[in-house]
């Protein structure tokens, strides 16, 4: 599974960050990032679901491997 | 810079006020809540849960003649797609009352950036959002906890204590004000500020404006003592920030500062109210909360879902058929994200409080640009509110029901919730 943030959806709500810390971040003014390549091992799948899930803009994006 | 000669004129005074238009008050109860709805009304402040599902149910889109003319959308859709569409709903003026800005506000507004319209707002947003980062906010996390614990401290001795003014209300105020550089000890007036910029929205135009000026003079008096002593806070930050290459108009720094101030402090204190009055009535969820902290998390999206203390408004830019109603411009659409957070069609159990809900795409603190930008100050705020009154105060009952009273208007939260605790 993979996971990217819409920038153009993204208002820095913040929940992808607060729900999955390992796999998003954020920038200077609180817009949320991915991590790395946004791969997500398989272990932290449910919490790339909650984050997506929980997108109040629908900003957080998954790609099903 | 004492000499700064931006802030040497009366501005934000009744010397300059924009002209605008005025609309006739009309009070008295509603008569049809479809047609005349009001949200200063008392049973809409008792209960505009009840009111909002029936509409939604019936009358998605509800209008009234008081105002000058509003619109209510109830449906989540349609708020969603408002907050959306910044084109035809301008933020020019953001608070319902019987007086509309003239157009000559923009860009910014009379408060920005929640009074200003793309593009401008881009850019006057992101001069607010650095210092309400979430890590800006866990640096305020440990003086917040320290303050909570103080209150607690001074209710030691006493079975009846009201959450709401001896608990709730002072944290955002102490952190808004720090956060400002504002003497804390002002904290009473604040009060009084959020009540006049919120509650007095259906009095006579120029009585309103009275009141208003008297925010104002407070915040020209805060200024003038930061440009003679200049600190590291956001006072003095806005006086010396740029924007597009030139320092912000004294009027932009002192609608910003007036933002932060009223928007810091009562949607903060109703949040942590509101919950405080939930678990107060909700055995069942308080002891779950005090036997499962790490839950509160969860918990406070829930409560802000369901008690979302903050409803916005826009004025519509064209005459338009919007989702089959005749909009004129001008029109106030009062923007209900508490009715949009109820609404069946978004969220199962929508009437329901469910303490462990796991996915919460609620629209609390707004959709689209305006989302609140104290998003994570009152998130941090709430959590260690309600954090440490679990811990101290682990048990706690209403002591009358009846005894609980609610703000009238767009910020919604309880002003008294005595509760026992001994």
């Amino acid at each position: 599974m993979k996971v990217q943030i819409n920038t153009d959806r993204c208002q820095g709500h913040g929940r992808c960050y607060d729900l999955a810390p390992e796999l998003f971040g954020d920038d200077d003014e609180g817009y949320g990032t991915v991590r790395g390549e946004g791969l997500v091992p398989p272990e932290l799948a449910a919490k790339a679901r909650l984050a997506a899930a929980n997108c109040p803009e629908q900003a957080v994006e998954l790609q099903e491997a | 810079m004492p000499g700064d000669e931006r802030f040497s004129g009366s501005y934000r005074s009744g010397a300059d006020r924009p002209r605008g238009t005025r609309s006739a008050v009309v009070s008295g109860p509603v008569t049809d809540w479809a047609t005349d709805f009001s949200h200063m009304d008392p049973e809409w402040v008792a209960d505009p849960y009840r009111i909002q599902d029936d509409l939604r149910e019936r009358c998605p889109i509800a209008h009234t003649d008081r105002f000058g003319g509003a619109w209510l959308p109830t449906r989540y859709e349609h708020v969603a797609e408002i907050a959306y569409d910044t084109e035809r709903f301008s933020s020019r003026a953001v608070v319902v009352s019987n007086y509309r800005p003239p157009p000559d506000v923009a860009p910014s507004g009379t408060a920005p950036p929640i009074t200003s319209d793309p593009p401008y707002h881009h850019d006057a947003r992101r001069l607010l959002l650095p210092a309400f980062t979430k890590s800006a906010a866990a640096r305020q996390e440990a003086a917040t906890r320290r303050l909570c614990h103080s209150l607690i401290d001074a209710l030691a001795g006493r079975d009846v204590v009201d959450a709401a003014t001896e608990y709730a209300e002072h944290i955002p105020v102490r952190v808004i004000s720090g956060m400002l550089g504002f003497p804390p000890e002002d904290g009473p007036r604040f009060r009084e500020f959020v009540e006049i910029m919120l509650e007095g929205v259906n009095l006579p135009p120029d009585d309103r404006m009275a009141r208003i000026d008297t925010v104002f003079a407070y915040i020209r008096e805060q200024i003038a003592d930061h440009l003679a002593d200049p600190r590291d806070d956001l006072t003095t930050y806005l006086i010396n920030a740029e924007l597009h290459g030139e320092k912000l108009s004294p009027r932009h720094v002192a609608g910003s500062i007036a933002l932060l101030l009223i928007a810091g402090i009562d949607t903060t204190w109703s949040a942590i109210g509101a919950s405080l009055w939930h678990l107060a009535k909700t055995p069942a969820d308080r002891e779950r909360l005090v036997a499962e902290p790490a839950l509160i998390p969860t918990a406070i999206e829930e409560f802000l879902r369901a008690y979302a203390p903050v409803t916005m408004a826009r004025l519509v830019t064209r005459d338009m058929t919007w989702h089959g109603v005749e909009m004129k411009a001008d029109d106030w659409i009062l923007l209900s994200f508490p009715a949009a957070n109820r609404d069946p069609a978004q969220f199962d159990r929508a009437g329901e409080v469910v303490i462990d809900r796991e996915v919460n795409r609620h629209a609390a603190f707004g959709l689209g640009v305006h989302r609140c930008v104290g998003s994570h100050l009152a998130r941090m705020e709430l959590r260690v509110a309600l954090e440490v009154w679990l811990e101290r105060v682990p048990s706690f009952t209403l002591t009358d029901p009846a005894a609980v009273t609610w703000s009238a208007g767009q910020v919604r939260g309880p002003r008294r919730v005595p509760v026992r605790i001994g």
